[in-house]
């Protein structure tokens, strides 16, 4: 194992698909038209000296290093921002060009330190690499002249120099090592699309400067270090490589954060993280991060981490640390007493979005195979299963139309009920790369997101009251249809005809006009029209959607209207379309795609299906129950009822982040044993009876399942702290119920998976390291995956169309609710917080706050920073309120990533009225000001400081 | 399930799903998704309500339910 070295070919790559061919140092090179001569010689394995330019990034030619001689062309231009042209003779060196050269870098090494030995950087240096390049040996200058590099120059302080930057947790920024190339600028811009440096003043006087010459917390920065992955010296560093030195070896995996599913090189020492960088090739990502996945690692080995399996009797009494053996075999006695006494039924378990494929397929065989029932869920449950629903329905696939890269030739970007800036940033950079192109954009959502405006992009918003999206989705069909931008051609050919007539007819109607509908969805009938108009005759629309579509009574309805929408207008089946869910969880495709619903198999096959259980019963070696089993929300209500009694939970935190919270307290509080496996004592571990150590995705092997359908390895680069993999854990608590599954690596799973399903027959670890990553469908028909779907034809044959009814939710307001609660997240945190929390990422988001519009604040008496109380039907609870208008008046938004603030204890029961997905995003509250934590906050706060108590070890005799 | 309620506001926000496509294709899809999504204890709760008179259900969700007990079968209660 090596360090993985990226060849930095200097400019971006042309897509142009014309070839020109030219002669570089006497070789013939053959490259597309557009690429430069930089890059066309690194192509032919020659690397011409440069420093500001660097593949991520545009060409900009201010070094002047890269100067090149061109046969018959005066002077030496920048062989950076040259274009390759046929038959050029170019030369790369010579007398001339080595002169000029060694020129510049005087230059530059004049105005630079000389603590190489010292500086964080050494030994990964391009300063220092071009010094050597072009053989420096001397600097006729010297460093006795104005400079940036030392405090103090001849006994006077020296106005030029600027101390280090080190607001940002995770990276420095340190002046007086800028060489001034604006990389970082460019990396801000064209990749991140923050645009938060800028290069200030003039000559010598230009500096980089965060915001207007901020600290780097304090501008608009993001921290999501493309900047210092550009930067070529030291001056913007990640501090752990100060702390710690340079990596000497690299692992590729893949981030266990979002559903992008980022690419990473895991850089390291030994068994220690080094640093975490994006990596070129990964797919999804294509070399970019965000500040999750690329430095909020720290976690891992985060202090409140537990190493040791624990039991207890009952959740009053202190955790006891066991053997593994002993929690094994206390787990398998009480789960299996359970079914002695309350039936065969009475226990399951949830499979984990954050886990890889192989653990969660390992869950559900467990409790297929060895329970013995089909009580299996995901917390998929609680956020896309209505897509799953709704796209099987009218396409006839439970998944994403197309891969990222499909965003590179949308013209219209859609985006209804999701923030990618927050929750997807790194697709969301994409997006806005794409859209200051030209790209138009249509935002959905009740919130004036990140995405509505932000440097360079306008988008055209439709603000609508929580739960109205049926409504608006449906009248934007109205519009296509009434207007005739519908695609009939399209729908003629690739759709059932007779269906689109019904559905055509019931959204001609004029009750499903904008005009008709505005009053309840609160939205401008001309925007909404301009809206369908753009969506319809804008060139390629693609449509984006989140949680904000998913988590209402009406989700799986919503889910509907988009793909019919997708469809009437003739945008599915080629790149640049399509309907795309942003997942939320990094596995959450993948566990769905698993059989961790309770009414399906791997695959997305039902259990009632025959020769589908045969199949597996044959290669299981067990009889299989055909009845689908308990959904989470189903499961409660059993444990309240007493027909459901144990749990084996792997890697979710069901009490934080699931609805009414005191209904989950009620469910979990009936239950006679709850095994919580996890890295951390979790919110539902204060319930638990047994707690199996969980280990960190750089920990163990298996795979993850991206948005995009996308499968990408996850590679172990440490021993697993706990001393197990989760996979190992979930087959010996097997083994100790009696089911026996013999593994001895994750990709002997995957073997299996690929038997079994046919989505996936193509896929193995061997494939996945030759391409790095491939997209099921990927079988014999596919056999490198399949990028876009429903090419030519949908899967399920004709597409089709099924008409949407708006129907309001019973979460009505009212006098004494008079305002609607909406949830989202912040790009900083992580769904319920358990990593992001543990790491430096606080200081962006160190509590949740409520979001309240200037109209309603004022008329409650709330001010800026002010405690409140916010009450719902469910429960109360407090935290601060934020005055802004974003949100409409009558609409108030908080984030849920800290459990102190207990959001989910105002949410309530309500759910999709297919999947039973909880309604997070519409609850009816009042607010009202306060001075403190509510009751519940404070009794939660006991009993969860009470159950955490871990017994002291006996000492030895 | 303690409270059959549930379970017909549940079956009710199905049938509301399916009422605008007509009675005809409402009452097999009601049917049809019961039968796929709900758990057998959740079935028998509300084969039993219906058996008590099915109070509160809807008319289509009365009638799928009614053509559903008929057609399947479930293992016995524990």
């Amino acid at each position: 194992m090596s360090l993985i070295e990226e060849i930095d070919y200097g400019t971006p790559r042309s897509k142009s698909e014309t070839m020109v061919t030219l002669t570089i140092d006497g070789n013939q090179v053959t490259v597309p038209e557009g690429t430069s001569i930089m890059r066309a010689a690194m192509d032919a394995g020659h690397q011409i000296p440069k420093l500001c330019a660097t593949d991520m990034v545009d060409a900009f030619g201010s070094c002047r290093l890269c100067v090149v001689e061109i046969e018959g062309r005066a002077g030496t231009p920048a062989s950076c921002t040259t274009p390759v042209m046929p038959g050029l003779v170019v030369h790369t060196q010579s007398e001339r060009l080595k002169k000029l050269r060694k020129g510049v870098m005087e230059l530059y090494i004049s105005d630079h330190p000389l603590d190489c030995l010292t500086c964080g950087a050494n030994g990964d240096c391009e300063l220092q690499d071009m010094a050597g390049a072009v053989g420096l040996r001397d600097v006729r200058y010297g460093y006795e002249g104005e400079n940036h590099v030392f405090a103090k120059s001849n006994g006077e302080v020296n106005a030029a120099w600027m101390p280090k930057d080190e607001s940002n947790p995770y990276f420095t920024y340190d002046p007086s090592k800028c060489i001034v190339c604006s990389r970082c600028v460019r990396a801000c811009e064209e990749v991140q699309g923050t645009f938060a440096l800028t290069i200030s003043g003039r000559g010598f006087d230009s500096r980089v400067s965060p915001g207007m010459s901020e600290s780097f917390l304090g501008s608009e920065c993001v921290s999501c270090g493309a900047c210092v992955q550009a930067c070529p010296t030291a001056t913007l560093t990640e501090k752990s490589v100060i702390e710690i030195g340079q990596p000497e070896h690299s692992v590729v995996t893949t981030c266990a954060y979002c559903g992008v599913g980022c690419a990473f090189k895991a850089e390291m020492r030994g068994e220690e993280v080094v640093r975490m960088v994006p990596y070129k090739d990964g797919k999804a990502n294509r070399g970019h991060s965000c500040v999750k996945g690329r430095f909020a690692w720290g976690y891992t080995n985060h202090k409140e981490r537990i190493l040791n399996p624990m039991i207890r009797e009952r959740i009053e009494d202190p955790w006891r640390e066991v053997s593994w053996d002993e929690a094994f075999s206390f787990a398998a006695t009480k789960m299996r007493g359970i079914q002695k006494k309350y039936g065969r039924d009475a226990i399951g378990g949830i499979t984990s979005s954050r886990c890889t494929n192989e653990e969660t397929y390992l869950v559900q065989k467990l409790i297929r195979g060895g329970f013995g029932n089909n009580n299996v869920d995901t917390c998929a449950r609680v956020c896309h299963s209505p897509t799953g629903y709704g796209l099987s329905q009218t396409f006839g696939t439970s998944a994403g139309t197309q891969d990222f890269d499909s965003v590179e030739d949308t013209d219209v970007a859609v985006i209804i009920g999701a923030n990618p800036a927050s929750a997807h940033p790194v697709f969301a950079s994409r997006l806005k790369k794409r859209l200051r192109q030209g790209a138009k954009l249509i935002v959905i959502d009740p919130r004036r997101t990140e995405m509505v405006e932000s440097p360079h992009v306008k988008a055209l918003h439709l603000p609508l009251m929580p739960g109205t999206n049926v409504a608006v989705v449906t009248a934007l069909a109205h519009v296509i249809v009434t207007e005739g931008l519908a695609n009939e051609a399209f729908v003629r050919e690739r759709c059932d005809w007779a269906e689109f007539e019904e559905w055509a007819a019931f959204v001609a109607q004029p009750k499903h006009s904008p005009e008709a509908t505005a009053i309840l969805t609160g939205v401008d009938p001309q925007v909404l029209r301009e809206a369908a108009r753009i969506y319809a005759t804008g060139g390629n629309g693609a449509i984006y959607y989140g949680l904000g579509v998913t988590e209402h009574s009406q989700g799986s309805t919503t889910v509907i209207a988009i793909a019919n929408l997708a469809m009437v207008t003739g945008n599915i089946g080629r790149p640049g379309v399509g309907v795309n869910p942003l997942r939320g969880q990094n596995n959450v495709q993948g566990s769905c795609d698993m059989g961790s619903f309770p009414h399906e198999l791997p695959g997305y096959r039902h259990i009632s299906g025959d020769a589908v259980r045969d199949q597996f019963e044959a290669l299981w070696n067990v009889k299989l129950n055909p009845e689908p089993g308990l959904r989470i929300p189903n499961m409660f209500d059993a444990a309240i009822e007493g027909t459901f009694m144990g749990i084996y939970v792997q890697g979710e935190d069901i009490l934080q982040s699931d609805p009414n919270t005191k209904h989950v307290v009620a469910a979990l509080s009936s239950m006679e044993c709850v095994i919580v496996h996890d890295l951390f004592l979790n919110e539902t571990a204060n319930y638990a009876h047994v707690f199996l150590p969980g280990s960190s995705f750089l920990e163990k092997d298996g795979t993850f399942t991206n948005a995009e359908r996308r499968i990408q390895r996850v590679r172990k680069v440490m021993s697993p702290k706990n001393g197990m993999a989760d996979w190992e854990v979930t087959i010996a608590l097997a083994k100790a119920m009696g089911f026996e599954m013999n593994y001895s690596h994750p990709s002997e799973i995957m073997d299996e998976i690929a038997a079994l399903t046919p989505t996936f027959t193509g896929v193995s670890y061997a494939k996945l390291d030759e391409l790095g990553s491939v997209q099921w469908p990927c079988n014999e028909k596919a056999p490198e995956g399949t990028p876009v779907m429903h090419i030519g034809g949908f899967v399920r044959g004709k597409g089709k169309f099924i008409v949407t009814e708006y129907v309001a939710t019973d979460e009505r307001t009212g006098p004494r609710f008079p305002l609607l609660l909406t949830t989202g997240r912040i790009l900083s945190q992580y769904n319920v917080g358990a990593q992001t929390r543990r790491t430096e990422n606080v200081v962006w988001h160190a509590e949740d706050r409520l979001e309240i519009h200037p109209h309603d604040a004022e008329q409650r008496g709330v001010r800026d920073g002010d405690w409140v109380r916010l009450a719902s039907r469910a429960g109360e609870t407090t935290l601060r309120a934020e005055i802004t208008d974003r949100v409409s008046p009558g609409v108030v938004y908080t984030t849920f990533h800290h459990p102190d603030t207990q959001a989910n204890v105002i949410t309530t029961d309500f759910s999709d009225w297919a999947t039973n997905c909880p309604e997070y995003k519409v609850t009816a509250v009042q607010i009202s000001p306060s001075n403190g934590p509510s009751d519940w906050q404070k009794s939660y706060d006991e009993q969860a400081r009470h159950s955490r108590r871990i017994a002291p070890a006996e000492a030895a005799e | 399930m303690s409270s059959p309620d549930r379970l017909v506001y549940m079956a009710n926000q199905i049938g509301m799903f399916f009422k605008s496509q007509g009675h005809d294709k409402a009452v097999p899809g009601i049917a049809d998704h019961i039968k796929k999504f709900w758990d057998p204890r959740m079935k028998r709760a509300i084969f039993a309500h219906l058996d008590a008179g099915g109070a509160g259900l809807e008319p289509n969700v009365l009638e799928a339910l009614t053509s559903l007990k008929q057609t399947i079968s479930l293992p016995a209660a524990p």
